[in-house]
């Protein structure tokens, strides 16, 4: 990779002996990656030192405990779509990382980890700090590779980028012995583009897109639900070009948030388990259900004998595998969601489904009246969650990032917040890994530090990563924090309340002052518990140059609605 | 449920290490046994072929072969039921040699088997037997009285009936297959 004006990256000509770990540095910088998140260790500690003759090249954010670094290196690659780079010792180091390799797994999203490792001579030895990193991250990786030779490095460092980002995307770990840090190699680097036994993405079928093109143009009422793989695929505009001319309502997967504008006229929702009611009800009474970039998850189908019985189904997807896994799809388009729908807008016909769609804000008015407005806007009692993020969505302008740890804030923020900007939304969705908030913020202000980062935290998950803290404070990252602290492991008590006799057992939680542990850290921060003081302090918050804390005390037992409940119909949504 | 059904899956790939831990994880994260499993080198320079013996659905061994597939070191998964493959099994049965030289009923039992014999010392007589598995069931059925020393049967190796083959496949699916990286996103 040279930059603008043709000067090299870096000083080292090809054919040049250097050490292994300079040479993961330099493989690094052709890769583009100019940021890193880590933290260093005995065995990767010859890369740490390579680092340091880099540093005018590549950030590296020194974390507080390693699944913040994958957590971070996640968030930054969904916010920017190129891999996210974590860098970790062996042993514990590698071990720390797993929780972020399973949530980055089932996310699907480009990490590439690397992890030191014992010298080669003592790998089955037992040695300090030896794990077989390999055996214990194969379930939880796309790929992953032990490096024992320094002339091993730019290959598998190319092609470990490769697999990472092509295709579905997902995380990589390549762990890398000490020996082969210290040892020589004649630098050479050459980018993956092709690898025998890897077909990242199938070439769309045009007879597929000419069925699904007779499926939509026949279509009365049809459905639209878009996940990720609109943002993986940078499809937005496509998106939105296709169901504009064919007047589809659209609605997006947790996931999928902000892959398309919340306040466009066909935006109908989010669906599953917390989902809007419209959407979920509508599955099941849509003629037609396209299904792009998402993969039919539990959350979202409930009760799959009764999901979309009625409906034909089609279904864009990158991976195969995918196709029929849960649901049977009538025609499977299998490539890029950018490629195929560009194929299929010209042979869809221009046409209205009025009728269709106001049954859709009928809908939406019913769950309005009934749920929405009466959690945004009670004035007496206490806070609620909803007002909380109906106030920042409104005083950010729905022009965030908006990042969430797991639980019931992360469902309310998800109803809640309304995108007006793709690319902006950061949350675990198929792990649903408590702590994964607050180092999200982190990579997410790393990623775009031009754009304001919220992140929306429960008092539980707070406490599973709170040391980021020092992260935040330490790299001066203006991250806006909001605890919306109800005293309880919400979500785990709703399902108490409503499925298990309201027996309580180990969900209260007696909380420290988030305030004053922030403020150790030397970040300001206000406390909320009258709803007067609300708005002054949102604007605190909001206006705020460096990172800021906000926690508010919110009703202690306030149930999340509407709601699915777990193995029922998607027709049957509850709303107390 | 659905009906269960003996599958033979062929798994091509490369050969690199760690890669039938990665298969193997596949059938444990599902709670499939594998019945018997063999690996070798294929014709193909390089390329590896794994042969896999299950008891499943024809809906779920669809499944596996997808994910298997789905590795980044696997060229190409196929699954088979018995009928459209060929197939053996390999036995090696030991027994003592005064069981043989006391009568000749082992030796009748060579001949009707087409067993072989392998080595013949004072202790031990070793026999051979290829075939599908119950047919090397039953020679040891046979033996049994005689007693058995030592048994051991192999995995199944299979090829298969139809004519296409893997690097027709393989050409197929890289014609089929877009190879650069998505779109790079510009930020705004
Ligand atoms: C690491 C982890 N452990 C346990 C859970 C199970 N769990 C899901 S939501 C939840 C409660 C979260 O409580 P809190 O962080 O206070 O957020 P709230 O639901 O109150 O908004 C728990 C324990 C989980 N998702 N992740």
């Amino acid at each position: 990779m040279k930059t603008k004006k043709d000067k090299p990256l870096y000083n080292v000509k090809s054919g040049q002996e250097i050490t292994g770990s300079e040479a993961l540095v330099l493989s690094l910088l052709e890769e583009g990656v100019d940021r890193i998140f880590g933290y260093p260790g005995g065995a990767i500690m010859p890369v740490y030192d390579a680092l340091y003759d880099y540093l005018d090249k590549i950030e590296h954010i020194l974390v507080r405990h390693e699944q913040g670094a994958a957590h971070a290196a996640e968030s930054y690659a969904k916010i920017l779509g190129k891999p996210g780079v974590a860098l970790v010792t062996s042993g514990p180091g590698a071990t720390n990382l797993i929780t972020g390799l399973a949530n980055a797994m089932i996310d699907s999203t480009a990490m590439v980890c690397i992890s030191g490792q014992v010298p080669s001579g003592l790998l089955g030895t037992d040695a300090f700090q030896e794990t077989d990193v390999i055996g214990i991250t194969m379930p939880v990786t796309k790929w992953n590779y032990q490096i024992t030779h320094p002339w091993e490095i730019p290959g598998v460092m190319a092609k470990a980028f490769y697999i990472a980002s092509t295709g579905r995307p997902g995380p990589v770990m390549i762990d890398i012995t000490k020996d082969a840090q210290f040892g020589k190699l004649k630098w050479h680097y050459e980018k993956c583009t092709k690898i025998r036994s890897y077909f990242p993405s199938p070439k769309v079928q045009p007879e597929k897109i000419d069925e699904a093109a007779k499926l939509i143009n026949a279509a009365k009422k049809p459905l639209l639900i878009a996940g990720q793989g609109i943002l993986i695929s940078n499809a937005q505009q496509e998106l939105e070009t296709l169901v504009t001319k064919a007047d589809i309502p659209v609605t997006t997967t947790l996931l999928g948030l902000s892959a398309f504008p919340s306040d466009h006229p066909l935006y109908v929702g989010m669906p599953g388990m917390h989902g809007n009611m419209a959407p979920n009800i509508k599955t099941n009474e849509c003629d037609l259900l396209i299904a792009v970039g998402m993969r039919f998850d539990d959350r979202i189908t409930g009760k799959l004998e009764e999901y979309a019985p009625q409906a034909k189904i089609i279904h864009f997807e990158i991976d195969p595998s995918e196709i029929g896994k849960n649901v049977p799809i009538d025609v499977p388009i299998i490539g890029d969601a950018k490629e195929a729908l560009s194929l299929l807008i010209p042979k869809v016909k221009k046409t209205s489904h009025k009728e269709w769609i106001t049954s859709f804000h009928k809908e939406y008015e019913n769950e309005y009246d009934k749920v929405i407005r009466p959690a945004r806007h009670s004035d007496q009692g206490e806070i609620r969650m909803d007002e909380v993020v109906h106030l920042i969505s409104e005083k950010s302008e729905g022009k965030a990032i908006v990042v969430t740890d797991v639980g019931q804030h992360q469902m309310v923020t998800a109803r809640n917040y309304r995108f007006k900007t793709s690319r902006s939304w950061v949350t675990s969705g198929g792990l649903g890994t408590m702590g994964f908030g607050l180092p999200a913020a982190v990579g997410a202000k790393v990623a775009r530090p031009d754009r304001e980062v919220i992140a929306f935290i429960g008092d539980g998950g707070f406490q599973m990563t709170i040391q980021e803290l020092g992260t935040i404070a330490q790299s001066n990252l203006p991250v806006k924090i909001v605890v919306l602290n109800n005293s309880f492991l919400g979500m785990v008590r709703q399902w108490q309340d409503m499925f298990f006799d309201k027996r309580y057992s180990f969900t209260e939680l007696v909380n420290p002052d988030f305030i004053t542990i922030a403020s150790g850290y030397g970040i300001r921060g206000r406390f909320v518990s009258d709803r007067k003081d609300l708005e002054s302090a949102i604007d605190d918050l909001i206006k705020s140059k460096d990172a800021f804390i906000l926690e508010v005390k919110v009703m202690k037992e306030q149930n999340v609605f509407p709601m699915v409940p777990s193995g029922e119909s998607v027709s049957n949504m509850r709303i107390e | 449920m659905e009906n269960l059904q003996e599958y033979t899956i062929k798994v091509y790939s490369e050969n690199h290490i760690g890669l039938l831990n990665r298969l193997t994880i596949i059938f444990t994260r599902r709670k499939i046994n594998i019945e018997s499993l063999t690996t070798s080198e294929y014709h193909i320079p390089g390329v590896h072929s794994f042969t896999i013996v299950v008891n499943t659905s024809e809906s779920m061994v669809k499944k596996v072969v997808q994910q298997i597939e789905k590795l980044v070191d696997v060229l190409k998964a196929f699954y088979y039921q018995t009928d459209n493959i060929i197939y053996q099994e390999i036995a090696l049965y030991k027994v003592p040699t005064s069981a043989l030289t006391h009568t000749n009923e082992i030796e009748k039992l060579v001949r009707q088997y087409n067993a072989r014999i392998l080595e013949v010392t004072p202790d031990y007589t070793a026999l051979e037997k290829t075939g599908h598995k119950e047919e090397t069931q039953e020679l040891l059925e046979k033996l049994k009285p005689f007693g058995i020393l030592e048994f051991v049967r192999s995995g199944r190796v299979a090829i298969t009936k139809p004519m296409k083959e893997l690097a027709v496949h393989l050409q197929e699916k890289e014609d089929a297959t877009n190879y650069t990286n998505h779109t790079n996103i510009t930020v705004e």
